[in-house]
């Protein structure tokens, strides 16, 4: 039997939301493990006591975020690359929800800060800093996007500021490594240092952690990817009503930050019975 | 002297103490998701609610330019091959 080969249309709104099931059901798992881990199964540290157990949120948050952004600036080489719109969605979700990671990495660090130094921030520790620059150069994402009103030009300079400031994290990092002060507690390259109960449990958090990330894209793409063809099958009644194509191009258009799926011309044709489909 | 040169030397927190920071943590965490998934849900219901109002004009007939309704009125989304 002959296999129906994908027309635009149907590659162009390919459903996001497939496995979502699975991932989200997996990180519901995976958190409850990881909650249960560092509460009744991980020692208590020797030097810091309970307070330590900030580490097995605060550290998989900061990972997962600063991977995103990496993630996110392949992403952006594939739009590039393919000048997919797709993959300049992806690279737009991931670095979004990379910031609310971050958002919430400079949280729990601050407390955690408090608890263990006394202050909610110190300025002259190169690791806090460096996070937060990182974090600041990507706040200036959304209104970059925001900025540029053609979207075609909006998806390809947002993709090139990806690549650039992806590049920036990894380099970042080996900085603040060579940097000659240790007080922020190393933990990349130095997990032999940790008991294996720690180590253990690290491990799992972190694992919960991109699943949640994981599932919290995906659930973003699927949202999105529904609003376009709400989008797409508004345009269609509308056309079936009369609207004119007209009328529909002279409708103001909202500025948005977030990239925009298009329908491919064909889809709307065919879907209207039109010729030439 | 500078702050950090006590960092190292300062004495664990006992668990009275150092429970309120952990919570603190934990909950900033569990919030952050939680306004997270109450903005997906504000836009799905708004997704839902276009939807209905699409799927309403469409099985009314949409008036065209001659005031009758439109030929197709009948359609729906699944006849569109839209969303499949």
């Amino acid at each position: 039997m002959q296999r129906a080969r994908r027309s635009p249309a149907d590659r162009a709104f390919r459903p996001e939301g497939r496995g979502l099931r699975s991932l989200s059901i997996a990180t519901v798992a995976a958190m409850a493990l990881a909650l249960g881990l560092v509460f009744f199964y991980a020692p208590l540290d020797a030097e810091q006591g309970f307070l330590q157990k900030i580490f097995y949120v605060h550290v998989p948050l900061a990972i997962v975020a600063l991977s995103g952004f990496v993630v996110a600036a392949l992403m952006a080489i594939a739009h590039l690359r393919t000048r997919d719109a797709r993959w300049d969605m992806r690279s737009y979700v991931a670095i979004h929800m990379s910031l609310i990671f971050a958002v919430a990495t400079l949280l729990t660090g601050s407390i955690w800060a408090k608890g263990s130094w006394g202050h909610w921030w110190v300025w002259n520790e190169p690791t806090l800093v460096s996070f937060l620059i990182v974090f600041l150069l990507y706040a200036t994402y959304q209104p970059l996007r925001f900025s540029i009103e053609d979207p075609e030009r909006q998806a390809r300079y947002a993709s090139v500021f990806a690549i650039t400031a992806g590049a920036f994290v990894p380099m970042n990092f080996i900085a603040v490594r060579l940097s000659t002060a240790y007080l922020h507690p190393r933990v990349l390259g130095s997990t032999s240092n940790l008991p294996a109960k720690m180590a253990f449990t690290f491990a799992v958090s972190l694992l919960a952690m991109a699943l949640l990330y994981a599932t919290l894209c995906k659930y973003e793409l699927t949202a999105k990817n529904a609003r376009a063809q709400l989008r797409a099958l508004r345009r269609l009644a509308d056309r079936r009503a009369g609207v004119g194509e007209a009328a529909q191009a002279a409708a103001p258009r909202r500025r948005s930050a977030a990239p925009s799926l298009h329908a491919p011309a064909t889809m709307t044709a065919r879907a209207a019975g039109r010729p030439g489909a | 002297m500078t702050s950090l040169s006590v960092l190292g030397e300062l004495p664990a927190l006992p668990l009275h103490e150092a429970g309120k920071y952990v919570a603190g943590a934990y909950v900033v965490v569990f919030v952050l998701v939680l306004i997270y998934v109450a903005i997906m849900a504000v836009r799905l219901s708004r997704i839902e609610r276009e939807l209905g109002e699409l799927l309403a004009r469409e099985a009314a007939g949409a008036p065209d330019d001659d005031g009758q309704g439109s030929r197709h009125a009948s359609s729906t989304p699944a006849e569109a091959g839209v969303g499949r």
